[in-house]
């Protein structure tokens, strides 16, 4: 995975701004301001060209995807008139940037439903399984990454080193399948598929989606305690993904953070070993680290496809398969699209934060 | 040589020789360092292993499989693992270790045809990109940005979808997901061989654009791609397999390892082994890449560190 700090944005600020740098400070808050948003439309309307593009240009023919081989020619134009595919490309694309802006993303074929309100039932079921698992993998990846880049070489290191490139060697689904298979059937230590066991469904009201919160805001434990346990392993799975890229990224942060003067200098000061890894190095760490954990938070997304299936959980990557196998391309492209925009404002929200606490980016 | 050399020079004095008397022995000198260096790391060792026989395993598959891939027999079906069949049978009485021994020859396929689709591709969008600079650096790299900004299993999911299952197309929509990342190396280290001595100096022979990107600029970009490409291989693999699990990669009765394991999925509590073994063969295989990958980087691009 192509994972680089991106400091383009930053550069070209700096390009634009050092010309005019007497005019002062809020002028080239303004600039970036103007810069931020710029790229962000140009992203989000080079997404929605690939969902186009992949929608409208590459199947064989919509229209006889809709109408079927058999209908006649009239149907046929009929058909193509009104889903507008009679006009240029270009006003095709014009009129679904128009319709994806207002949030129509069409209907979906397999729940008769508009796909941005399918969407929006079926998110947060998504987020707060990502959200738990960025969780374990930073408070298990962070310590992780520490451990092996102060005992390099080690017998620890190497383990290190090899979960890591587990993360990238496992097959999500298959994982989420073998943990079924050892801890809900054979040792019970985790419930099985699904958000809560059946007979604990409706019970709650969808307030903010999330199962956990919901459940707490109304003062229902049962349900909190039963969608917890529901949510460990896949979180699990999702938290190791996060974790071998978050333990390598640290690693190699630390790596070069301790070979740095200052850090001699505190040892030399007789600081314990404790607080010069810890406090001293990590400190300047946490930094490039916002950017790594914010990246693997967006890729849990990508993972999260793949586990909703295994555990039949109602997020998006559920509704996104679902889909696929019934062809359904309003959802497929709605889902795509919604995932998309989630990892470019990651993304960048990202850039942002790492640019208001790096203070040699400001 | 060093001075205290008294018997004659050995092959390996030849190859390490400081002094190079001509440029094929410079050549071999540095392979067989760089093969001195591979060879310290015992992990990039095991991965280099791993693909020799996943390697031979493709190429030997009749003789080493014991039993047909396809050939169905279901008195036998579900059986575990035991001497005759060592991996157990599927759902339809086929032998899983012949499966797992021909599915290597669909893994293989794939990330070879992945890696000389994409790879080109986005050598060459990085490299024009880089030596051009301006309005079509801009165009080119904007695009790159547009696919980066998805995740690649999501884009390879939404093109199979568009063109329709199979492994062909689960090829070309992997590809497709794929080229940004190789032109974002290449465009890097483009940008920092432009400007160099050599490249003004044939600039100034005349040299046509064409040639200096086609024969000074490529050759250089190749090391860096190399260890991408390696690295990639894991990843290419687990998109593959993922579409297969879903049904849109290789359909059946390909022996694929992803296809394979959704098939057993719904045994997965009591014929463990219908979706466990083939979960196996995609872990060595990816990791063993991943094995290597790393020891490539380590030896053949020390600068980069453990970033990617």
């Amino acid at each position: 995975m192509g994972f680089e700090p991106e400091t383009a944005i930053a550069a070209s600020v700096d390009e634009v701004t050092s010309g005019h740098a007497p005019r002062g400070r809020l002028f080239r808050i303004v600039l970036s301001v103007i810069e931020f948003v710029g790229t962000l439309a140009a992203t989000f309307l080079g997404l929605m060209a690939i969902t186009f593009f992949i929608g409208r240009v590459v199947p064989i023919d919509p229209v006889l995807a809709a109408v079927g081989d058999r209908a006649s020619k009239a149907v046929y134009e009929a058909a193509k008139t009104a889903m507008g595919l009679d006009q240029p490309l270009w006003v095709q694309f014009a009129r679904y940037v128009w319709a994806v802006l207002h949030g129509d993303f069409g209907i979906s074929v397999t729940t008769g439903q508009p796909v941005g309100q399918d969407l929006l039932r079926v998110f947060p079921a998504t987020l707060e399984m990502a959200t738990l698992g960025i969780l374990i993998g930073v408070v298990l990846g962070v310590p992780m990454g520490v451990t092996a880049a102060t005992r390099q070489g080690s017998a620890v290191d190497q383990i290190i080193r090899v979960v890591g490139l587990m993360g990238y060697s496992v097959p999500a689904f298959w994982l989420g399948l073998v943990g079924l298979a050892v801890f809900y059937a054979r040792l019970h230590w985790a419930a099985g598929p699904g958000r809560v066991d059946i007979f604990l469904d409706g019970e709650i009201d969808q307030i903010t989606g999330l199962m956990l919160v919901d459940s707490l805001l109304q003062g229902d434990f049962d349900v909190f305690w039963n969608a917890a346990w529901h949510l460990v392993l896949p979180a699990a799975i999702l938290g190791f993904y996060a974790l071998a890229y978050i333990a390598r990224m640290t690693r190699s942060f630390m790596l070069d953070q301790l070979a740095q003067e200052y850090v001699t200098t505190a040892r030399v000061k007789g600081l314990p070993e404790r607080i010069v890894v810890w406090r001293h190095a990590l400190g300047p760490v946490l930094v490039p680290l916002i950017t790594v954990i914010a990246l693997s938070y967006a890729g849990l997304l990508e993972g999260s496809v793949m586990i909703e299936t295994i555990f039949s959980w109602p997020g998006i990557g559920n509704y996104l398969t679902n889909a696929l196998l019934n062809a359904d391309m309003n959802a497929v492209l709605g889902a795509t699209f919604v995932v998309g925009t989630f990892y470019v404002i990651i993304n960048k929200g990202s850039d942002l934060l790492y640019r208001l606490v790096d203070p040699r980016a400001r | 040589m060093s001075l205290t050399e008294s018997a004659r020079p050995t092959r390996r004095d030849w190859l390490l020789d400081e002094s190079p008397a001509s440029r094929a022995q410079a050549r071999l000198g540095a392979a067989y360092r760089a093969w001195l260096a591979l060879k310290r790391n015992p992990l990039t060792m095991t991965g280099a292993v791993i693909i020799l026989l996943l390697v031979l395993m493709a190429i030997l598959a009749p003789l080493i499989a014991t039993a047909s891939p396809i050939a169905q027999n279901l008195p036998d079906r579900l059986k575990p693992p035991s001497a005759v069949h060592w991996m157990g049978t599927d759902e339809l009485g086929r032998d899983i270790w012949s499966r797992v021994v021909y599915g290597t020859r669909i893994t293989l396929e794939i990330v070879v045809l992945v890696a000389v689709i994409a790879a080109p591709i986005g050598l060459v969008i990085g490299a024009a990109a880089g030596y051009f600079g301006g309005w079509i650096d801009r165009a080119l790299m904007g695009i790159t940005d547009v696919f980066l900004a998805l995740p690649k299993l999501i884009l390879a999911l939404a093109f199979t979808a568009a063109l329709g299952p199979g492994i062909e197309h689960a090829i070309i929509a992997i590809a497709i997901a794929s080229w940004p990342g190789y032109a974002r190396i290449a465009r890097a280290e483009t940008l920092t061989i432009r400007n160099s001595e050599y490249v003004a100096a044939i600039q100034l022979q005349g040299a046509s654009t064409f040639r200096i990107i086609g024969s000074h600029i490529l050759p250089l970009l190749t090391s860096s791609l190399i260890i991408r490409v390696t690295l990639d291989m894991a990843g290419i693999i687990l998109t593959a397999a993922g579409l297969g699990f879903i049904g849109l990669g290789a359909q059946p009765p390909t022996p694929e390892w992803g296809a394979m394991i959704s098939a057993g999925r719904s045994f997965i509590l009591d014929q463990w082994w219908v979706s466990t073994m083939p979960g196996f063969a995609i872990v060595i295989v990816s990791l063993g890449f991943c094995f290597l990958g790393d020891g490539l980087r380590d030896v053949l691009d020390p600068k980069s560190g453990e970033r990617r």
